[in-house]
Order: structure tokens, then sequence, then C-alpha cells
């Protein structure tokens, strides 16, 4: 499992990372903390010829509140996210789902930036993204921009990032006292979803006043399962509800067949599972 | 005030619970891996593997990778076919029929998608790595076989000039063996589907093809020094390799030096002489400079021996009233593409202890070895016995099923009673003890059988989602190999006796050379437990060495569960020669008579005064020999090599509590419990350590591994993120006790552990899986029994009308 070989770079900063990037052309390849890109180059999958460790630009990592905002840096590890107050107060169903992420190792070193950019469909990071409405803020050669999650996931490992692109952060509004939950559905006890879903609640006196329901692996990206959304708003969260509501679950969904599943068992499992999130997120 | 302590004790050292000496290092891994070896001016070796199962190689082109930086040198099958000779099989099964050439590296064909036909040595593994992308071929595909029913066709054959994909279809009739008499299984079979009183039960399904996934990569290092050749390899039989180096590549085995420094685990994986091994030596040679190969995971999974892979068709008869009349086994068994050490024996291993716990008056069992274009399949943890086990474990469930019966109360009508030990079963065997209803008794104690029944049929009752089964498995199993003379009759190409020696430092350490060669076990711990015990001496002053054919020139080696049964015993034996010459120096010292020495403790005494020495004290004065017993060799070092008179039997019975998410299909294994009797034990930690692998690993069958193959013959789950291993997370806290049996046939009153928690705990979990959810009409779920698996036998019940 030996690479083929490439430079190292480790810019101190923003700036002289795009510079790295923008210098290396198509050639180059970011590394965060090494969880999906590493077995990738080892694979000898990619070969990039320069590869830009993130890790040295302390900006990048950390998390902080500005104002209605909670602001994840791309470079925090997941072991971080875990153990913050701000994302435990405002961002419950983010807790959720990276608690779900492989073991302790590697959420000691793999990221949110890192998860997003990788774009797997079987991630865990992506429909909760797309759920809490996450901003994802990019640097490259032609400044910042600003991209909602429903426009960063373009398909199979394919995001809006460009080739010198960074993404530096994550922002996200506060989702403060919604009730939510993540049902992962995998292979063995520390593996990708095999199917997962995302839900947030908002409750008011027993009836659901806004649903917000995410799904991980049934399409080449996460998606929103609508139709069981507008089946739950206005409704008591009963089993019966969660039930009927979840009956559409794989409506709209392009669930992928592999040797794990099929897409019919998969788009059964979003059914059951989505049933079973909206009910716990209920409590 | 004082505090008093308590007068030391002597306790014995057979029967602690020590942790194991060797861990720290093997834990760090600041050790010596084969890996880690490094010698001057040493190369390295990278191989360059086909991605086509079968085809003609038409072209290889290697002048781009010779140009590579770094490259010394590559070779193709033709540059070494002269010198490669074919791989060893030691037990062909067959002696009509001359087993394929086995080559290490292919020359004009390839039969299997990972077999090598380039090696690209460079001045480090980054650019061998580099090359062996530079090295173009063309392989021209042929049709490749992969299914087994396919193969039997001979459609396309594999081996031409066998004519023929099948290898050997093997026999055993417990009439024509004399094992049993009357009539033969196949006439009980006939007689009882026609007879009102007698029930015929017959099933068919897999044995899953499995990896055997050790954590060390193989790796081998090559030293050619003056005329002598030193390998390192990451192997199980460091011995064997040597004699089987000699004997296929023709090298003096005189001048032939071969260690398996530490080795992460092999479970069967590194039984092997593989052909990496030819390679490395044949290149290090070629080119006069040491060589290393190490494997990458992926050429580990695709090209290290696979394990189990059968089609087996079962079939119990009974009468009504649940007595067993006959077993059949019809197993074909997957050889892949070529034969390793024990391919073809693997499966037949199986044949001999298919009756099981159970008094069968007929047994037949009938076994065909059939050649794909895959991996060759050799021994995995517990090889053939796994096979066998679940067979008869799954087949007496489903009979229970048929007659409405407890399944465990149909087992103890049919087993061996503890009074009708020593018992020839209708495999052959004759178990020389065992005691399964003590096992079952604590067994189904420390599982609340009851009361998990009572709930079952609560869920039941409520149509509750998820639904509970019991899965059971009384097992028992043959290890400890093994009685050589048994081995010949067999066929088998070697013997089974290990060998030990002891030898008494002068300042009263001990060195213990055993030709068991650890590679995980814990040897190095126990066989000092043993020594010391034996020989009075602290377990800190006993030395074990391994491994390394100058230092431990004898041994058989690490599998099937031998190595404190055989190599164990070897070493008591051992110890009682040192002791017995020990004896001879302390009564001339003590001026005494020899028959009045008593020996205990470390102490020779004599009997009936306080005249006393130690063992130490006799061995330093047997290194300075001045005063020493006249026409007595000065020294007390001693050698033993001990060949068994018989197989150990180990059996035990397990318990698994198995929910069913029927909405899902999702399997949860809630609670496991197992009561192992593996006689007297030297290390209750060692011994529970080794069920508890063994356990993940016979769990793992069950429930994830499987190793799967595309139609052309591609192993499209070649990693670690598709080839699902469970980890600890995926596993409940066993829950394992013992009751102690002692074997006969050993003084030390072992039998083999290593295998025991993989052999019996697969039909345990998927006869749990079943019971959960048989009352809607599903009969066998395939394993690996995964969700969607299971979901589909439900979603398939129900469209057939549910239960009948
Ligand atoms: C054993 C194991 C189990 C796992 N199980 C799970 C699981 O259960 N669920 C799950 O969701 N994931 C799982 N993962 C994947 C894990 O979540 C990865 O850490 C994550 O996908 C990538 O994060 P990273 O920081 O390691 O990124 P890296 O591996 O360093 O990078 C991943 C990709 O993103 C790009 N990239 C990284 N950072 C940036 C950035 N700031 N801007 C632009 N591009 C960037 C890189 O160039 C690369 O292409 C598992 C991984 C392992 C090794």
């Amino acid at each position: 499992m030996i690479p083929a070989k490439f430079d190292y770079v480790k810019p101190a900063s923003l700036a002289d990372a795009v510079a790295a990037l923008q210098q290396a052309g198509d050639d180059a390849k970011i590394i965060a903390g090494g969880q999906s890109l590493l077995p990738v180059l080892r694979l000898r999958m990619a070969a990039p010829s320069v590869v830009v460790d993130l890790g040295g630009i302390a900006e990048l990592k950390g998390i902080r509140e500005d104002g209605d905002k909670v602001v994840i840096g791309a470079m925090t590890p997941y072991y971080d996210i875990l153990r913050d107050d701000l994302v435990k107060q405002h961002l419950t169903l983010l807790a959720q789902a990276v608690a779900t992420v492989a073991d302790n190792q590697v959420r000691h070193r793999g990221t949110l930036g890192g998860a997003l950019a990788h774009a797997d469909p079987a991630g865990d990071l992506g429909a909760p993204a797309l759920v809490l409405d996450a901003e994802m803020v990019i640097t490259g050669p032609g400044g910042t921009r600003t991209v909602a999650a429903a426009d960063f996931f373009q398909g199979l490992f394919s995001t809006a990032l460009g080739e010198a692109d960074i993404l530096t952060e994550i922002r996200f509004p506060k989702f403060t006292g919604w009730r939510t939950h993540y049902e992962k559905f995998n292979r063995t006890a520390q593996a990708w979803s095999m199917v997962a879903v995302g839900v947030a609640l908002k409750i008011d006196g027993g009836t659901i006043s806004e649903a917000r329901v995410g799904l991980t692996n049934m399409g080449d990206r996460p998606l929103r399962a609508t139709a069981v959304e507008q089946a739950l708003v206005g409704q008591q969260a009963t089993a019966d509800v969660a039930k009927a509501a979840a009956a559409h679950a794989a409506e709209g969904t392009a669930a992928p067949s592999d040797a794990d599943a099929a897409a019919d068992y998969r788009e059964h499992l979003a059914r059951v599972l989505t049933g079973r999130a909206v009910l716990a997120a209920a409590g | 005030m004082t505090t008093t302590a308590e007068p030391a004790t002597p306790v014995s050292e057979i029967g602690r619970a020590r942790t194991r000496k060797e861990d720290a290092r093997l834990i760090t891994g600041r050790t010596r891996w084969t890996d880690n070896i490094t010698l001057n001016g040493m190369l390295h070796a990278a191989m360059v593997r086909s991605p086509v199962a079968h085809g003609r190689i038409t072209s290889i082109d290697v002048s781009e990778a010779k140009k590579m930086p770094g490259v010394v040198a590559v070779f193709t099958g033709a540059d070494l076919d002269s010198e490669q000779s074919g791989l060893p099989c030691a037990w062909p099964i067959n002696a009509e029929a001359t087993p394929p050439r086995h080559v290490s590296i292919a020359v004009d064909k390839v039969n299997f998608a990972g077999e090598i036909i380039a090696v690209v040595v460079a001045r480090s593994a980054a650019e061998a790595r580099d090359a062996v992308d530079a090295v173009e071929f063309d392989i021209e595909p042929l049709e490749p076989v992969i299914d087994l029913n396919d193969a039997l066709t001979d459609r396309t054959v594999i081996h031409s000039e066998l004519g023929t994909n099948k290898w050997v279809t093997f026999p055993f009739d417990s009439v024509a063996a004399g094992a049993t008499s009357g009539p033969s299984a196949d006439e009980v079979i006939a007689a009882a589907e026609n007879d009102p009183d007698s029930v015929v039960v017959t099933r068919t399904w897999r044995q899953q093809r499995l990896i055997p996934a050790f954590m060390e990569p193989r790796s081998v290092v090559v030293d050619p020094t003056g005329e002598q050749l030193t390998v390192w390899s990451s192997t199980q039989i460091p011995h064997v390799l040597r004699t089987m180096l000699g004997v296929t590549l023709g090298l003096p085995e005189h001048k032939l030096r071969v260690i398996a420094p530490d080795v992460g685990g092999g479970f069967g994986g590194k039984l092997q002489v593989i052909p990496e091994e030819i390679l490395t030596i044949l290149v290090a040679n070629k080119l006069r400079r040491p060589v290393k190969w190490t494997e990458t995971r992926s050429e580990s999974l695709v090209s290290g021996h696979h394990g189990r892979d059968q089609i087996q068709t079962v079939t119990i008869a009974a009468k009504k009233d649940g007595t067993f009349t006959a077993l059949k086994f019809d197993f074909i068994a997957d050889m892949g593409a070529y034969f390793g050490l024990f391919t073809p024996a693997v499966p037949v291993f199986g044949a001999f202890i298919g009756p099981a716990v159970y008094k069968f008056p007929a047994y037949k069992a009938v076994f065909t070895d059939v050649f794909t274009n895959k991996t060759p399949t050799d021994a995995y943890r517990g090889a053939g016995r796994p096979e066998a086990t679940f067979a008869v474990e799954r087949i007496v469930d489903e009979l229970a099923a048929v007659l409405g019966r407890d399944p465990m109360d149909l087992r103890k009508q049919n087993w061996i009673k503890n009074t009708e030990f020593p018992y020839t079963n209708a495999g052959g065997l004759t178990y020389d003890s065992g005691n399964y209803e003590a096992a079952t008794e604590k067994a189904l104690e420390l599982f609340d059988y009851e009361g998990l029944r009572r709930e079952q049929e609560e869920r039941r009752r409520n149509n509750d989602p998820v639904q509970l089964g019991i899965g059971i498995s009384v097992f028992t199993e043959m290890c400890g190999l093994a009685p050589s003379r048994l081995l010949g009759a067999l066929g088998a190409g070697a013997g089974g006796w290990e060998h030990a020696a002891i030898r008494m430092l002068p300042t009263g350490k001990v060195e213990v050379v055993t030709g068991s060669s650890a590679h995980g076990q814990g040897h190095e711990t126990a066989w000092s437990q043993i020594v010391a015990d034996k020989l009075g001496v602290p377990f800190e002053d006993v030395e074990v060495l391994h491994g390394d054919t100058q230092v431990s020139p004898k041994g058989m080696d690490t599998y099937g569960s031998r190595s404190l049964p055989v190599g164990g015993t070897a070493v008591v034996k051992c110890a009682e020669k040192v002791i017995e010459k020990a004896k001879k120096v302390a009564a001339h010292l003590l001026e005494a008579d020899e028959s009045d020495i008593d020996f205990a403790a470390g102490r020779f005494s004599v009997r009936g005064t306080d005249k006393g020495i130690t063992i130490q004290e006799v061995v330093f004065a047997t290194f300075l020999s001045h005063n020493f017993p006249e026409g007595v060799e000065p020294s007390l070092d001693s050698e033993y090599t001990f060949d068994p008179e018989n197989f150990s039997f180990p059996h035990g019975t397990h318990l698994a509590a198995i929910e069913v998410d029927t909405e899902t299909g999702k399997v949860h294994l809630r609670k496991y419990v197992c009561v192992d009797d593996i006689g007297s034990v030297v290390n209750p930690l060692i011994a529970e350590g080794q069920i508890h692998g063994g356990l993940a690993q016979g769990i793992a069958q069950a429930l994830y591994e499987e190793a799967n193959y595309d139609e052309q013959g591609t192993l499209v789950n070649g990693t670690f993120v598709d080839y699902t291993l469970p980890s600890a997370a995926d596993l409940p806290s066993f829950i394992t006790d013992r009751t102690e049996t002692p074997a006969t046939t050993n003084p030390l009153g072992v039998k083999g552990v290593g295998e025991a928690g993989t052999i019996a705990s697969t039909p345990a979990i998927v006869n749990g899986v079943l019971d959960a959810i048989r009352h809607l009409g599903v009969e066998h779920v395939e394993m690996p029994c995964t969700a969607q698996r299971v979901w589909r036998a439900i979603q398939e019940a129900e469209q057939q009308g549910g239960a009948q």
C-alpha cells in the first residue's frame, strides 16, 4: 500500500494554501484528516503530484458563535465537535450524526470539512448539513464565496468546490430546541451508512410545526425527503403519523444497488428508518 | 501496630491466569516482525499480479519497468520457470492422479486473479511498487470457471492435463471403515423414506468462502551469505518450510536456516509454503543480495489462501421418537485454482468428526474436491471441522423443527453419555473422554434457557417486530494433530510429533526450545509455566526459544490446536528427563542412594532426612563437574520428541440469544454463553483469549464475512472496507465458562483450545437466527446472515403463505 510519489506542502496561511493549489493546477490534493484521502492514495486511485496539508492553518480549526449562527472551521475534527457546548445546544442532529462515524481513532483525525468535501454518498455528514441548512464558505483564487448545502453536493464524490478551492468553514443556523435524531443502519457497527435518516422537528404544543428529513445513501448525494416533511407538518407526532409519513421516504430517491444492499431493500430501509427516526426525535 | 505478611504459599504455576509475557513487545510492535528486519544492501521485491482469472499470457514487456528509477531487475515466468519447481501439496487425498503443478509464477497461463506473472526488484519498496505499474502485459481471457456446479460440468477445464475440474470424490462409509456394523447410511436412509415411523430431512446450503485476515501482512526476507541461505518469513511453519524448500527447490537443508520471528497471527492462513517465499529466494539467489518482500493488504486478501467454500447437502434419518439412525454428508468443496499444502485434505478433515457428539449407527460422508479459477483455499481456523460441525448442528435443528421437539432435548437423547466413554464414533475416532451433560447443564443455567424460551413465546404471541431466537451448538472436535501413524494411514506427507529441548544454564536459568511455532498464542508464557512447575524454578527464570531452525532444529510447528497437547507434552516429558538426570547428580552430592531421593518444588531431598539440595545447586555442580558421579554424562540438558497416541477431543455447549428485527432483517447477538471442556488448563487467561477470538471468527462467518467473486472471477470485496470483519463493537461480552474433563491421552490432561470457539459458534448463531424467524415460515438463511438476506427470507416466506 505505497502511494505514488508526491510533494508535500504545509502552508501556514489560507492565502499560501490557495497559491500552492493554484500553482499545482489539477494535480494537487488537499489533505485534512487523511481518513478518506490516504486510502485513496495508497490504493493509487489518485496520484497527485502535490499534497497540500491544511493542518498548519490555525484559523480553519475551531467552533465559534457568530450571531444567530454556529460556525465550524473546516479542519475541526469530529472529536471536538462531539464535545462542543455550542453544538450540543444548537446542533444536536450534527452531534448525533458525528457520534455514529467510525471509531474513536478516526474521529480524532477526520474533519467536518474533509467529510463534506469528500462527498461520499454513504458518509454521515451530508444529510445533516442539508437538513440543518449549512452554508459552505469557500475560498479560492477568485476570493471567498458561500454556497448553500443544497447546491454544494453535486453528485458522487462531487461538490461545488473548484480545483484550487478550499472549504474554510461551515455556518449553521441555530436549531435550538428542535427535536432531532439520526437513525443509521450499517453492516458493521463502525462502518459507513447503508442508509441513514436525519430528522429535525419543531414541535409546538404537541404539533409538528416544521419538519426536516434528510437521507444518507439514497442517491448519489444527500437528499431531503420532502414528501415526508410535508406529511408531518401540522400533525401530532404519533406512531401512526410517523408511519404514514415514512411511507413516502423513498419517493424521489435513486438508491444505489451494491453487494450490501439492493435498491429496493434500501428503499424499504429508508421507510422503516424514517418512521423510527421521527418517533425517536419526537421522543 | 505491625502487619504480618501472609506466609508465601507456593502456588502452582500450571493453572495460573498469568498475563502473557510476550505481549508488551507484540502489542507495541517494537519487535522482530519480518518487515522490521533490514539488512545491508537489501533489495525489495514487488509482485505483478494477473487481474484476469483465467487466461493465456500472450505477451509480457518488462523493458519500461527495467528503466524505472531504482529498478535492479525484473523477472517473468520464463526467466524463473526452470528453477521454480512446484509448490508442495502434502496431502493430495487422491493416490490415482498427480496434482496439477502449482507454479509460483505463471509462465503462459493464469488460473486466478492475483496469480503472480512478474517480479520486480528495486532498491526501495516504493520504487519496486512504481515499477509494477510499468510492466506491460496482455492476457487473452479464457472462460472463467467460478461456480462449483458449473465447474463440475467440465464445460471449461482449468488444468488440461487432468482432463476434468474434479480432483477426487472421497467417500467415507462407516460400515466400510468398520466404525459401525449393520446397514449402511444409504440403506438406512432409503428404508427410512418408506417407513412411517421414521423421518428423513435433507437440506442443501453453502459454506461461504472466508479470508483468514491475519493482522500482520505476510513478509519474507532472504539473505544469501556464503553458502548459507537465511529465510525470515511471517509463517506458522518454519520447520515445515525448511524441509519443503529442501524437497521442492532442492536447496541443501543443512545450508538453509528458516526463521519465523514474531508472527502477527495466522489462523491457518500462514500454514502454507507461499509463491512469494519461493520467488524471493530465487531472485535473492540470482542477484546474490538480500531481498525483502512484504505484501500489501490488497495483495493479502486476493492471494493469501482462503478458507471454507463448500456446497453441503446434509441428510439425517431418525425414528419419529427422535432416535438418530443415519447421517449423510455430500459436500462439494472449492479448491480454487491450485493446491496449497493441505488444500484437498481440508474438507476431508471433517469426515471423521461429522457424527460429532452423537451416536449415529450409520454414517456416510462424500467429499468432492473441485478446481475453480479462484484463489486457492486451504486451512482456516478449524479447517474442515467448522464445516462438518455446521452441517451436523444445523441439520439436528432442522430435524427438531420437523419433529416438533426442543432442539436441546433432541440432542440430549442422542448424544454420547458420560458413562459411555471411551467411545468410538461412526467416523472411526475414539473419543477418550467427555462430559456433555456437565457442560450443557452449566451453560443452560448461565444462559437462563427457560427464561429466554418464555420471552421468545411472549414475543411471538405479541407479534413483536423484534423476534427472539435461541441458537444451540453442542460440539466436539478433533485436534492436537496428530498421531503420526494415523496421518500416514490417511496419506498425509508428514508426521504429527513435536519436539522440545531444555537447556539448564549454569546460573540456574532455563532455556526451553520448542518446535511449536507461536504466532500470537502465548506459548512463551504457557511453556514457562509448565517448566517452572516441573523443574521447580521461578517462572521468570524460564526463556522459551522458538521459530528459528538453527535454535530449534526440529518441529512440526503450530496449527490444528496442537501446540499444548503435543508440543506442551514434549516439554513435560523433556523436563522429566532433566529431573531424572539431575536426580543422579543430587544423589551423588548428597551421598545418598538415588532411590532415596525425592524431588519437589525445585529441591532434591533425602527421604526421611532434612538433607537436600536445590536444582540450581545441582545445575551449577554439573557445570563445574568437579565432583560428579562416575560414568554419568556431565549435562542435564535434555530433548524429547512426543508423538501422541490419539487426537484430543475438546467439546462444549454454546448458546446464543439472537434478536431479529423482522422489519429490517437485522440480526443482533444479544447474549452468548459457552461452556467449553478443554480438559486441564495451563493458563485460564490464555485459554479464555483463544475462546474469545475463536468466537469472534465463528460469529463473523455466521453474520459478517464472505469473499465475493463476480462472474469474471474478480474478488469484488478485496479491501477491509467491503470485506466486513466485525469489531468488538459488533459483539456482546461473551459469557464463558469451563468444565474440566481431563484428556486421558497426555500427561497434562489438556485438549486443544485454539479452534474450538470458531468451530462451535457458527451453527449456534445461524440456528438462533432460524429459531427467531422459523415461525414466519423461514427454513434457512445462507451465511453470512446479513440484514438484507434475513429480510428477503422473511419476505419470501410471507409471499409463500408464511408458516405452514
Ligand atoms: C475506518 C473508517 C471508518 C469510517 N467510517 C465512517 C462512517 O461511519 N461515516 C462517515 O461519514 N465517514 C466514515 N469514514 C470517513 C471519515 O468520515 C473521513 O474522515 C472523512 O470522510 C474525511 O475527512 P478527513 O478530514 O479525513 O479528510 P481527508 O481524507 O483528508 O480528505 C477527504 C477529501 O476531501 C478533500 N478535502 C479535505 N478537506 C478539504 C477542505 N477543507 N477543502 C477542500 N477539500 C478538502 C481532500 O482533498 C480529499 O479529497 C470512515 C473512515 C475510516 C478510515
